[in-house]
């Protein structure tokens, strides 16, 4: 196909990718260099019968021509990165100053914002992506087993938590989980204990954010396995079991690296939709015990009552940087093939 | 029929006849129970003395004088104009899985006609584009849109569905097409098609099942997302997602939680009908990826 049809057929894809994808990495790169003004602040006296007291108020038409003038904010170099909220150098110097072992440090570090936002998207995405892997794998190891009959209605159910919005899955496990609602009452009659609620402690917070983590995942990695498993050599199988491997063996030499291929896959749309992790927490409710990278930007531009443009695309552009780091080992590799094929 | 490889000793069948079930359990059941739930008053659904309240109903027969109400659905639908958000998302919904689809076949297309090394570099630039988190791009629309005074529109949220969604369908679509042989589209051009026609009238007919499948992906991208939808639109043309999402406060606050309830059954519907009808056409997609390891 030639450079211009190529072109032709490709452009208008390419112009909203680039409209909408690219223009905005580099809005946010731009913009994160920037911080709000300052509230500009008039002296006003007001008096009662008895005394005139001075007080500071905002001045709403001199803040109004200032964002006139200036839109972007107040340029603040890398000065966003470095404050407390983000990557927050000199409290973590001075944590790293004031505590006597590694784990005391590691401890007060995840009680400054960003780290600990880091800290839950890191073992949600570390946790949650094996877990997935290993239940969806043992699905499909069982449902290859059972009769023809049922695997059709197991696949209809098993595809509803995937399916369905993030944030309507999380709501309908939320209400089951409350401390009136069916799971939650039945925990707290359980351990006798009717002070109990899941979202009492990060601890608690956490888990149960990963296990709707692996609810809603756990059929992706199912259906993509059980997929694999129609496709292990019949024939292998039954020479291995010819020359007597175990039930045990033939699956650990036969079926899982038939189906190596396929982890690599599941492992790497699972890292790259569990780093992003919003949804469940607004869902939840959580964000007192539990906050992800993707929330302090959603927070940031949404709560807040003026959005902090700045605040989210310092933390947006050191996200991207996280993601670029998690996809480096796959873009390495996807080059050495892509070169072992041309040459 | 089955060979011996692949007979099972009854212990072992028990055992995954078990498991599975467990399974479906787990993954049916918290739907089910919202929905028979949503039929009741909130002193049943969230009954701390007794769970089987949820079931039998005796407060809503109280309240309402039966032991089914469709209160919460009218009290979203009318009262919180529930409607107003489903008409945004039909809206949404049917016209980025036009317009990506559109323009997502062209290039899918190209991608899997063209050898050049520029290619590679494209589906490289689109799986990146493919990881970044939703909410770091958003951040990056909100400030040019304010100024150009475009923001909180459907049509703008459109677009930028569509071109998040954009990466996604070149890289599906062109799997697919490298499936289709070469020599059917360089035929007909052999015999006086020019590309685009040999692109509508031999490819495209042959593609409808790729084309399908990855328009259910675009529809539940578009249908499904929360972060785009809720920081671009407006409160009065928010789309379900959003809508849900920023009833909660309020209807929290009132006692009204059963709205939000029924809210989100009424929103679980069209997903439900989805997976019954294209079951198949979700699973070839979720695996199109995979199968070439």
């Amino acid at each position: 196909m030639p450079h211009r049809t190529f072109f032709a057929f490709i452009l208008p894809s390419l112009f909203v990718m680039l409209l909408f994808i690219a223009l905005p990495i580099l809005s946010v790169a731009y913009q994160s260099l920037f911080i709000e003004h300052d509230q500009a602040l008039i002296e006003v006296e007001t008096c009662d019968p008895f005394s005139c007291q001075k007080e500071l108020r905002v001045d709403a038409a001199a803040m109004a021509a200032l964002r006139e003038e200036a839109p972007m904010g107040k340029f603040n170099g890398l000065g966003t990165y470095t404050n407390s909220s983000h990557l927050a150098f000199d409290e973590v110097s001075q944590i790293w100053a004031n505590s006597p072992s590694i784990l005391a440090f590691l401890s007060s570090l995840t009680n400054l914002p960003f780290y600990n936002a880091m800290a839950f998207t890191l073992a949600y995405t570390f946790i949650v992506t094996p877990l997935v892997i290993i239940t969806g794998f043992f699905i499909a190891l069982g449902v290859n087993a059972v009769p023809t009959l049922i695997k059709g209605p197991v696949i209809f159910f098993s595809l509803l938590p995937m399916i369905v919005t993030p944030l309507i899955g999380s709501l309908v496990l939320f209400w089951m989980i409350d401390s009136k609602g069916i799971l939650g009452a039945t925990l707290q009659w359980v351990f006798s204990d009717p002070q109990l609620t899941l979202k009492a402690s990060p601890t608690l917070t956490w888990t149960v954010l990963m296990v709707y983590g692996v609810w809603h995942s756990a059929p992706f990695s199912f259906i993509v396995y059980y997929a694999g498993l129609q496709g292990v050599p019949k024939d292998t199988l039954e020479s291995a079991m010819i020359d007597g491997a175990t039930r045990w063996e033939r699956v650990r030499y036969v079926v899982i690296p038939h189906l190596i291929p396929l982890t690599t896959f599941i492992a790497l749309m699972q890292l790259m939709d569990n780093f992003r992790v919003l949804e469940p927490i607004v869902g939840f409710s959580a964000e007192a015990n539990a906050s992800s990278l993707s929330y302090l930007i959603y927070n940031d531009l949404r709560i807040a009552e003026t959005p902090l443009f700045g605040s989210a695309a310092a933390t947006s552009m050191l996200t991207i940087i996280g993601v670029v780091i998690l996809l480096t080992p796959v873009l390495i590799r996807t080059w050495r093939d892509f070169n072992r094929k041309t040459h | 029929m089955t060979n011996r490889a692949e007979r099972q000793p009854l212990p072992l069948m028990v055992l995954c006849m078990g498991f599975v079930l467990i399974w479906v359990i787990t993954a049916a059941f918290p739907f089910l129970w919202t929905f028979w739930g949503s039929f009741k008053v909130e002193a049943d659904f969230f009954s701390y003395s007794n769970w089987m309240n949820a079931i039998t109903g005796p407060r809503t027969l109280q309240q309402t004088g039966a032991t089914w109400t469709g209160n919460g659905y009218e009290g979203a639908w009318i009262e919180q104009k529930f409607w107003v958000a489903v008409i945004n998302t039909a809206i949404v919904t049917v016209s980025v899985v036009v317009i990506s689809l559109t323009i997502g076949t062209l290039g899918g297309y190209a991608l899997a006609r063209s050898g050049f090394r520029y290619t590679f570099w494209i589906l490289i630039a689109a799986l990146v584009f493919r990881a970044m988190p939703h909410v770091t791009l958003v951040s990056g629309y909100l400030l040019p849109f304010f100024q150009l005074n475009i923001w909180g529109y459907l049509p703008t949220s459109i677009l930028v569905l569509v071109a998040i969604n954009q990466p996604f369908t070149l890289w599906m679509l062109h799997s697919f097409f490298l499936s289709i042989p070469k020599d059917l589209d360089e035929s007909a051009m052999v015999d006086g098609c020019t590309r685009f026609q040999a692109f509508r009238l031999v490819i495209i007919p042959v593609m409808w099942p790729g084309v399908v499948t990855t328009a259910l992906f675009s529809f539940l991208l578009a249908y499904n997302d929360f972060t785009v939808t809720s920081m671009l639109l407006t409160q009065e043309n928010q789309t379900m997602v959003p809508k849900i999402a920023s009833f909660l406060g309020t209807v929290q606050a009132e006692n009204k939680v059963m709205y939000a309830v029924a809210a989100v059954v009424s929103a679980m519907g069209p997903l439900f009908v989805l997976v019954l009808f294209f079951q198949r056409q979700i699973v070839s997609g979720l695996t199109a990826g995979a199968v070439k390891g």
